[in-house]
């Protein structure tokens, strides 16, 4: 699956996206879902909380293992995809359209800073190897 | 390197999440792993099992060294063919592997011990020979493979891929077997469902596996038999039993002979132990997934899970867990789930059984 252009990604394998208003939406790559297997269980960060970039922010849980979400920006969680909760599925379906939450970024800068797609397949391809 | 089954190329094809397991080569899906556990719970599902090892036990005296060196009791495999599921224990009373043990023919017995163990097997069972039984000859049988074929539809999936064992196998019952050829076709499993396990030449198995899948039986790979057999009760050797463990403490109490005066390896041990903990089944009554080692307080002590899944079938966590031997069914306890205490329910396991569920009238 290539990995879409229009988007950002961390070394953590959440990608973001910017929207219209300025704030980001997150969820994982196609390669984390495919990594993790079959999600069963979404724990999505808590509406209006605010983390600093790289904290641990939730977790998702596949049959197989728990893994850690990271806040890929700095800044204050908006919203969150309840329809995940129960259907986390939907992620192994589609990874770049199962948004998990969306965050108003404090810091510009940061969102510069992430990995463009290219950057990013670098991150996957080693991790094949 | 890893080793590979017969079938490693079959995987390959079918694009298999290949991983390394107990030093095989072996695959984790193919895909879904909740979808093959729902094919073996719902229709058919089969599952390269050649990473165990079966080993031959053969000689005048391999009754004997049977009965010297298994917690369970080889006497009740009365008739050629019968099976009987038993642990192999050390002199403490710890468990070095659990094993399935087929009676053949007067002097011929095949045990079919875990891949992980095998080794270790090998070495313990020809230790014990040379002191128990020195004329029984152990035959490590590397030269073949094994496919079990599970689920509702499974035995007539398997009869339509092969021609004319249906006359040789329709009327086996469970936990037993029967030559068919130079097969070995076994009316046992590790999922809580119907189904065969065949044990044949390496040679064979390919062909076998494709004219099953050309009968619609869905290849399932080691995840899918993992959900299963927890859903099932059964234990898996490493996690919920080990050498540091008694029986009596893994839920395996059924399967150890205290009554016969029968003298084997490790029974003074286990029958001197009084049990301080034993194995029940939990159900996580919120949201997230049961994990092996998180622990577990109760009103009547602490212990720990020792396998946990989320359950397919159920849709809901499941575990088994280590507990003071005062826990009852029906109590709630905690468990810590990444630092964070969560509320499980204990029930009496199986959870599922011949794809229905067996706790739901425990919860409320």
């Amino acid at each position: 699956m290539t990995i879409p252009s229009e988007l950002k990604y961390t070394d953590t394998h959440e990608w973001v996206r910017t929207e219209s208003d300025g704030t980001v939406s997150v969820g994982i790559t196609h390669h984390a879902q495919e990594q993790l297997g079959d999600l069963v269980y979404v724990e999505s960060p808590q509406v209006g909380r605010k983390f600093k970039k790289g904290e641990e922010c939730g977790v998702i849980e596949s049959v197989k293992a728990a893994s850690d979400l990271y806040a890929p920006l700095s800044g204050e969680i908006l919203a969150v995809n309840e329809s995940l909760a129960d259907a986390p599925e939907k992620i192994n379906e589609n990874a770049y359209d199962a948004w998990m939450f969306r965050i108003r970024p404090d810091d510009p800068a940061e969102l510069e800073a992430l990995l463009d797609a290219s950057g990013y397949s670098k991150i996957v391809e080693a991790e094949s190897h | 390197m890893l080793n590979r089954t017969s079938l490693n190329d079959a995987h390959r094809e079918l694009n298999a999440k290949l991983v390394d397991f107990g030093g095989w080569e072996m695959p984790l899906h193919y895909g879904s792993q909740i979808g093959e556990h729902h094919s073996v719970r719902r229709d058919a599902g089969m599952f390269d099992v050649s990473h165990m090892l079966a080993i031959d036990v053969q000689g005048d005296g391999a009754k004997a060294f049977l009965l010297g060196l298994l917690a369970n009791n080889v006497e009740r495999l009365a008739q050629p063919g019968e099976a009987l599921y038993s642990c192999m224990l050390n002199e403490q009373g710890g468990v070095v592997d659990d094993l399935i043990v087929y009676y053949l023919a007067p002097g011929g017995y095949r045990l079919v011990v875990n891949a992980g163990t095998a080794d270790k097997d090998l070495e313990w069972l020809g230790r014990q020979r040379d002191r128990l039984a020195p004329d029984v000859e152990i035959i490590a049988r590397r030269d073949l493979s094994m496919i079990a074929v599970q689920g509702p539809q499974a035995r007539k999936k398997f009869w339509q891929a092969s021609p004319g064992a249906e006359g040789a196998s329709a009327q086996l019952p469970p936990f037993s077997a029967t030559t068919f050829g130079d097969w070995l076709v076994a009316r046992t499993g590790y999922t809580g469902e119907d189904g065969f396990e065949i044990t044949l030449p390496s040679g064979d198995a390919t062909a076998l596996w494709e004219a099953m899948l050309a009968s619609g039986v869905a290849p399932a790979g080691l995840g899918a038999r993992d959900t299963l057999r927890l859903e099932a009760g059964m234990n898996l050797y490493g996690q919920d039993m080990d050498e540091t463990v008694s029986p009596m403490e893994s839920g395996l109490a059924w399967t150890v002979d205290l009554d016969s005066s029968r003298v084997f390896v490790g029974k003074q041990a286990v029958a001197e132990l009084r049990p301080e903990r034993k194995l029940i089944g939990l159900v996580l009554r919120e949201r997230g997934v049961l994990r092996a080692h998180q622990p577990v307080q109760t009103a009547h002590g602490d212990g720990e899970t020792t396998s946990g899944t989320f359950s397919p079938t159920l849709g809901l966590s499941i575990a088994l867990a280590r507990l003071p031997v005062a826990t009852g069914f029906g109590e709630d306890v905690g468990v810590e789930i990444r630092g964070r205490r969560s509320v499980a329910r204990t029930v009496k396991y199986p959870f599922v059984r011949h794809g229905k569920s067996l706790i739901d009238d425990q919860m409320d």
